[in-house]
């Protein structure tokens, strides 16, 4: 039985969630490949099926199309293309899965940005007839440069090259060339159609000669983003519990600090140091809902106690002591500019890392990147959808990682306060 | 033990459950952290149900950081409403409900037919009620699976002074920091269970072993067939002459208001079942029990830019 067949039931072994990220330039198959996955886990509905059925047919196509699945809002649909990320979900019973569907035209490259912050795995289409394009390039820099540890380049339309070895293992050549130049390590390439269904959940019967596993089998098996290595402990305090009205005297000194654990593992009795203040303490317990944990893993959202009245507020951080991150006032970091309006070198604005926000000033460009070929070029200004390495002094101290280390403790964003909204999308180096 | 901590020591990383349960509780205290006025949208429903625990398992020992407030269509299914009441008292919490019947009386809200259904002018009330309180943000039980359009809402929604959402206009969000910013009269829509499916929320109810009031299992009643759907026939919907009434074993998988939300035909009287049901089904949540959604596929979009949640 295939693990698709199972069904989602509490008895079943759970192994996590997955977050993954489908990319690819327009045409080459995303919309279908999502389409397909969610139609081989039996998570397309009948109702659903019957709406893309009726619209298939009134667009003139003979038969179903899987990629209007994954159409989103009106406007869009209205334009014919997919502008903003979009969040799908599907389930073999022993996983969960969320897909980010980031858009692949050129000016998008804020999207693929977004789309990637959270994804744990990243799957790059590439067209079996066309072979490697300067966007495969592109999303395969922002997916390393977003951090993703696992790409999968799936070389889609394989029966338009009538399943053949040849244009699959020149295109596994030629990428494995330029990802051993950008340092991506994690590569898999997989063969497939995601039209007919070939190697996505079926091998199918087309594709003998390759013997490694279907594109299920590989996001089955793949490692969640954290515990594979040893991470060290962080814990940005996102909000204090101080119930002292509360009618129960016990309660009365109770002071629990409250977050989510970014990295690492903790447990009780374990020495921490609070940041800024540096006081140092030990854990006396770590509780949910009254329940004590004797420890606290990564993605966690806990409440810690110390054993020390120490002053905790929203923004602080809690450490293990002798695992300090960088404490500093200035950061160096790869930034996309997200907004329309572009960085303005003469302003301050808003940096808001972990629970923590500061105010910020441009200290320095040191290049932008060309996201097409990597180059390196100096620049004055950053635009919309531009990335670049940058300097930002600021005006309250930050507790970093380097986000290849880290990705909770090493992304920030930038807001503008005079709309409110979010402009940029920082990486600390 | 709880069951949360036997499946952390079971696997190496977190369950999916509890990666979203995680991930609802720390959305709840971002909140908590970064707006002044915030309320909890509270229908007695069952992805409210779960959103009372992860506010639980956030805030205690606690208490919340936001009042409760249900915006009441007076079409309710009493078993719905008692359980509601029943609920805000045993967590001691404060519920707020403002009834969209007081906007009709205002004459804020003007209904096309007495018997249209009320659902979409609940927004109405939302929005009076937003403004009676100058809540600055609203946290909701809304998921990305239900509709299309909201596949691509952010988890920090924004909206403007007019509660209107829009798509193309929507601030980026990436990894786990959220931006719940907003200028005085505008307001965030947050979605902690954004990410999870119908299922999720079923497994989870039978995780933390929640109650659920009672017309979420089967149990007979009287109803009339009416297109393509089960109607209810009750003192708001009663049978149209000629229909023939059928007393059925069914149960809702959404509740609503009672003009537009139907029952399925099950006999799942345990949330066992119930997920053994949900598993293999083949009609979604929205299509099978909203009467009002099936106008077009863009229903839900047009609504949400009109402010309704
Ligand atoms: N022959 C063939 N056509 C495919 C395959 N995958 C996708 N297509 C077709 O390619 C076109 C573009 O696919 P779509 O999924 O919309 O691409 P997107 O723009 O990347 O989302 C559609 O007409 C698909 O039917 C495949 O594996 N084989």
């Amino acid at each position: 039985m295939s693990a698709i067949e199972k069904l989602p039931g509490s008895s079943v072994p759970d192994n996590g969630l997955l977050r993954f990220l489908t990319c690819g330039s327009v045409d080459d198959g995303k919309s279908t490949l999502i389409g397909r996955l969610l139609f081989d886990s039996k998570t397309i509905l009948a109702d659903t099926l019957h709406a893309i059925e009726r619209t298939s047919a009134k667009r003139g196509l003979d038969m179903v199309d899987l990629s209007l699945l994954t159409d989103g809002l009106q406007a869009e649909r209205e334009q014919g293309i997919t502008i903003d990320v979009a969040y799908r979900y599907f389930t073999t019973g022993t996983r969960k899965y969320i897909i980010a569907d980031a858009p692949g035209h050129e000016q998008y490259t804020r999207n693929m940005v977004t789309a990637a912050s959270t994804a744990d795995l990243a799957i790059i289409l590439i067209d079996a007839r066309k072979g490697v394009l300067t966007q495969t390039r592109r999303h395969s820099y922002l997916a390393h440069l977003l951090g993703i540890p696992h790409i999968v380049v799936a070389v889609n339309k394989m029966d338009l090259v009538d399943y053949a070895q040849e244009p699959f293992a020149a295109i596994a050549a030629e990428y494995l060339a330029f990802a051993s130049r950008l340092g991506i390590a994690d590569v898999r390439f997989l063969p497939m159609s995601a039209l007919r269904g070939d190697m996505i959940v079926e091998r199918g019967e087309h594709l003998h000669w390759y013997d490694g596993p279907t594109l299920l089998d590989i996001l089955e098996t793949a490692p969640a983003i954290h515990g594979a290595h040893a991470e060290k402990f962080r814990f940005p305090v996102q909000y204090v519990c101080r119930p002292q009205d509360s009618a129960n005297p016990e309660l009365h000194d109770y002071r629990g600090f409250m977050g989510r654990v970014e990295s690492g593992e903790l447990s009780i009795g374990d020495a921490v140091t609070v940041l800024p203040s540096g006081r140092e303490t030990s854990v006396r317990d770590i509780q949910v809902l009254g329940e004590s944990l004797a420890r606290a893993i990564a993605e966690q959202s806990v409440t810690i106690l110390l054993e020390d009245e120490i002053d905790v507020s929203r923004g602080d951080m809690i450490v293990k002591s002798g695992e300090l991150p960088t404490i500093g006032k200035q950061i160096d970091a790869m930034l996309c500019w997200l907004s329309e309006s572009p960085l303005d070198p003469r302003r301050k604005y808003l940096l808001r890392h972990t629970t923590r926000d500061s105010k910020a000033m441009l200290a320095g460009i040191s290049f932008r990147v060309d996201v097409n070929t990597m180059e390196q070029q100096p620049a004055e200004r950053l635009a919309m959808n531009d990335i670049a390495r940058v300097r930002f002094k600021l005006a309250q101290p930050i507790f970093a990682d380097p986000y290849a280390e880290s990705r909770g403790t090493g992304a920030f964003i930038v807001i503008d306060e005079s709309s409110n909204n979010t402009v940029g999308a920082g990486m600390i180096v | 033990m709880s069951t949360a901590a036997l499946s952390n020591i079971a696997t190496a990383g977190l369950s999916h459950l509890d990666w979203l349960e995680s991930e609802a509780i720390h959305i709840m205290r971002e909140v908590a952290g970064q707006c002044s006025n915030p309320v909890l949208l509270f229908s007695g429903g069952k992805d409210s149900i779960c959103m009372l625990r992860i506010a639980e398992k956030a805030f205690r020992p606690g208490r919340f950081p936001f009042p409760l407030l249900h915006v009441d269509t007076g079409h309710n299914y009493r078993e719905v409403v008692d359980f509601r009441d029943r609920r805000a008292a045993e967590l001691g919490e404060r519920l707020i409900v403002r009834s969209v019947e007081d906007s009709m009386a205002r004459g804020t809200v003007v209904l096309n037919s007495p018997d249209e259904p009320r659902n979409k002018h609940q927004s109405v009330t939302l929005l009076e009620a937003i403004e009676e309180f100058g809540f600055d943000a609203c946290i909701g039980g809304a998921r990305r699976d239900e509709e299309k359009a909201r596949a691509k809402e952010r988890i920090f929604s924004f909206r403007d002074e007019f509660g209107q959402w829009d798509p193309k206009n929507q601030r980026p969000e990436l990894w786990d920091l959220y931006n719940a910013r907003s200028f005085k009269g505008e307001n965030m829509r947050v979605f902690p269970i954004s990410n999870w499916t119908e299922i999720d929320v079923w497994q989870y109810i039978e995780r933390e072993r929640l109650a659920l009031p009672s017309i979420y299992f089967a149990h007979r009643r009287p109803l009339v067939r009416r297109g393509g759907g089960l109607l209810p026939v009750t003192e708001v919907t009663p049978a149209r002459s000629g229909e023939t009434i059928e007393n059925l074993m069914v149960r809702f998988r959404t509740v609503g208001d009672i003009t537009c939300t139907a029952p399925v035909e099950s006999d799942a009287d345990t949330v066992a079942r119930i997920i053994a049901e949900t598993a293999v089904t083949t009609i979604t949540e929205r299509g099978a029990t909203r009467l009002d959604d099936q106008t077009s596929d863009a229903s839900m979009e047009q609504r949400k830019k009109e402010g309704y949640f």
